[in-house]
């Protein structure tokens, strides 16, 4: 393409359309990340565009109140949790809606699918229940395994994307070559789907990271998420704004590292089309 | 690929079984369970047949939330759909202004949706938001919380803010698909850009456009948290969505039955464009 410049995009003009998207995306999480750094009389007193006496007084206040940074830990314990399970389900599951065909197969996976389009206020209420019956509630593994309604069905239909990618003939080759399923699917098949885990997982963790609603129904205070502690920074003194920005950009960051981190995979996941 | 007929399959995938049986079948019965009965408290419930469905169907509330959560649906279908596509087609193909792209623009959608909810709250408001500040600095006058309009701009706004990039990636990924010998033929046939656009990118991007449509549409059909923040659905009802309402009538009101009955209709009809969505994929499929 570099060689050809009557057909790159739009002209000289294009660096300019993606600088303005993204000024348009980074401006509000600007505005959060300043406002972070502001004293509350600052944020709701003079209008400014940047802070004018800095203050870390915000992230003080989370890192040293245990009721703060409790969410923080909760939430990833439960997205990790979640990341395993669904992942670790999907990978037989999807190899066996790549290799095979059995009874009932296709209905199957539509039926997964629909799982991943259910829209979780339908379920809220009656996953409260069922959890209350099992005395679950308020514990990690109950979002991780409410979360599991949209990411197991995510984390099969990305990995049979990329399974149906892998030659038959190594399944073949390897049975031949006096290989168990188990010990084949561990040792080979495994390492060669590697960036198809990676993406399946990201995706997982970004999904479960991201809901709030199924998480803030079946926990109270143990296994309290962060984004639900958030909802409590109206004190009697009014809104604490600082802190509230501040636990905000907290909760960019695991996203953010994460994303860095896959990059390179993430553009290969979207191309299959399937998230 | 060629597949074998093999019924062991079904061992490898118990384990999902189970798990979605657990986290979906046993719920949704649940769901059915009550939108067929009625109860007057102490765990005492009798049969109700089809009252709550019919009930619901000619409830103005469902019909209203249904309406406008079409219309939030198209409209940001309509400014996300061509803009993702516009954005795409001027990202960078190579050198480091890739990586710097990709990771920007995927920012957005890795934050927790009531924190974009609060992002654009804090950033909307008069007194301390820079959107706010900035329009009422050049005369408009602005207020989410108490104008219906400004309400829902802010609203569709936010997601196009939000979900744009998901397109984007979408778009892009089909367009470094395409190889270059498609561009160089086109430079000797001394296409224009526009008909290299309309028959060799559009093309491509078909599959991941139609993935990009139904995924936007199906999940702004199911928006609770960003607009939840911002406006709690109001003012008024203005932006009270379906899944608001039914958190409203499920969580806040406790109408279980009500309730049930508006969830199974909502999921039928999720149902339907799931299936929509599943035919036109496998379809496509097969074509590629």
């Amino acid at each position: 393409m570099a060689a050809n410049p009557k057909y790159k995009p739009a002209g000289n003009l294009s660096w300019l359309v993606c600088t303005l998207y993204i000024v348009f995306l980074l401006l509000p999480i600007y505005w959060l990340v300043n406002m972070s750094f502001k004293e509350n009389s600052e944020i709701t007193g003079a209008f400014a565009l940047w802070p004018h006496s800095p203050t870390l007084r915000n992230y003080t206040v989370i890192f040293t109140d245990p009721s703060w940074y409790n969410g923080y830990i909760n939430s990833i314990i439960y997205v990790a949790l979640n990341t395993l399970i669904s992942v670790s389900a999907a990978l037989p599951a999807a190899y066996a809606f790549s290799r095979y065909r059995f009874l009932g197969d296709k209905h199957l996976f539509f039926w997964l699918l629909t799982n991943r389009m259910a829209p979780p206020a339908v379920f809220a209420l009656p996953f409260f229940q069922l959890y209350s019956a099992f005395g679950l509630i308020d514990t990690h593994i109950a979002v991780a395994l409410a979360h599991c309604l949209f990411n197991v069905p995510l984390a099969v239909w990305i990995l049979e994307g990329f399974m149906s990618g892998v030659p038959k003939e190594i399944d073949e080759t390897a049975y031949i070559d006096g290989y168990s399923f188990p010990r084949f699917f561990v040792k080979i098949f495994m390492p060669l789907i590697a960036s198809g885990i990676g993406v399946a997982g990201f995706f997982c963790f970004m999904f479960s990271w991201v809901e709030l609603l199924l998480a803030r129904t079946l926990t109270t205070t143990a296994a309290k998420p962060i984004s639900a502690i958030m909802t409590r920074t109206v004190s009697a003194a009014g809104m604490d704004w600082g802190v509230l920005a501040a636990a905000g950009v907290l909760t960019i960051v695991p996203g953010a590292l994460v994303i860095y981190f896959v990059r390179n995979y993430i553009a290969k996941g979207f191309a299959l089309g399937r998230v | 690929m060629e597949k074998t007929w093999n019924n062991k399959a079904w061992f490898l995938v118990t384990p999902v079984l189970l798990l979605v049986a657990f986290s979906a079948v046993i719920p949704l019965m649940t769901v059915v369970n009550y939108s067929v009965q009625d109860t007057f408290g102490n765990n005492e419930f009798f049969w109700a047949g089809t009252d709550w469905f019919v009930q619901m169907l000619h409830s103005s509330r469902f019909w209203d939330a249904l309406v406008r959560n079409l219309i939030f649906s198209f409209v940001i279908l309509l400014i996300e759909i061509p803009l993702g596509i516009f954005i795409a087609l001027n990202m960078p193909k190579h050198g480091i202004g890739v990586p710097v792209c990709l990771v920007l623009m995927a920012l957005p959608l890795l934050i927790p949706w009531n924190v974009v909810g609060t992002i654009w709250q804090v950033f909307g408001r008069v007194d301390i938001g820079l959107l706010g500040h900035a329009l009422e600095a050049i005369g408009i006058d602005y207020n989410y919380v108490r104008n219906p309009s400004d309400a829902w701009a802010t609203v569709i706004l936010m997601d196009v803010w939000h979900w744009t990039s998901l397109v984007v990636l979408l778009c892009y990924a089909g367009l470094v698909s395409i190889p270059d010998a498609y561009y160089q033929a086109a430079k000797i046939d001394g296409a224009s850009r526009w008909a290299v656009f309309r028959y060799i990118q559009l093309p491509k991007m078909k599959r991941v456009l139609l993935i990009a449509v139904l995924l936007r549409f199906m999940d702004s059909f199911m928006i609770y948290t960003e607009p939840f923040v911002v406006t709690g659905g109001g003012p008024g009802n203005s932006t009270t969505f379906l899944s608001i309402d039914l958190v409203k009538m499920a969580i806040g009101q406790f109408d279980l039955g009500p309730a049930a009955a508006m969830s199974i209709i909502y999921f039928l009809i999720i149902l339907l464009m799931s299936w929509v969505f599943y035919t036109v994929m496998t379809s496509s499929d097969a074509d590629a």
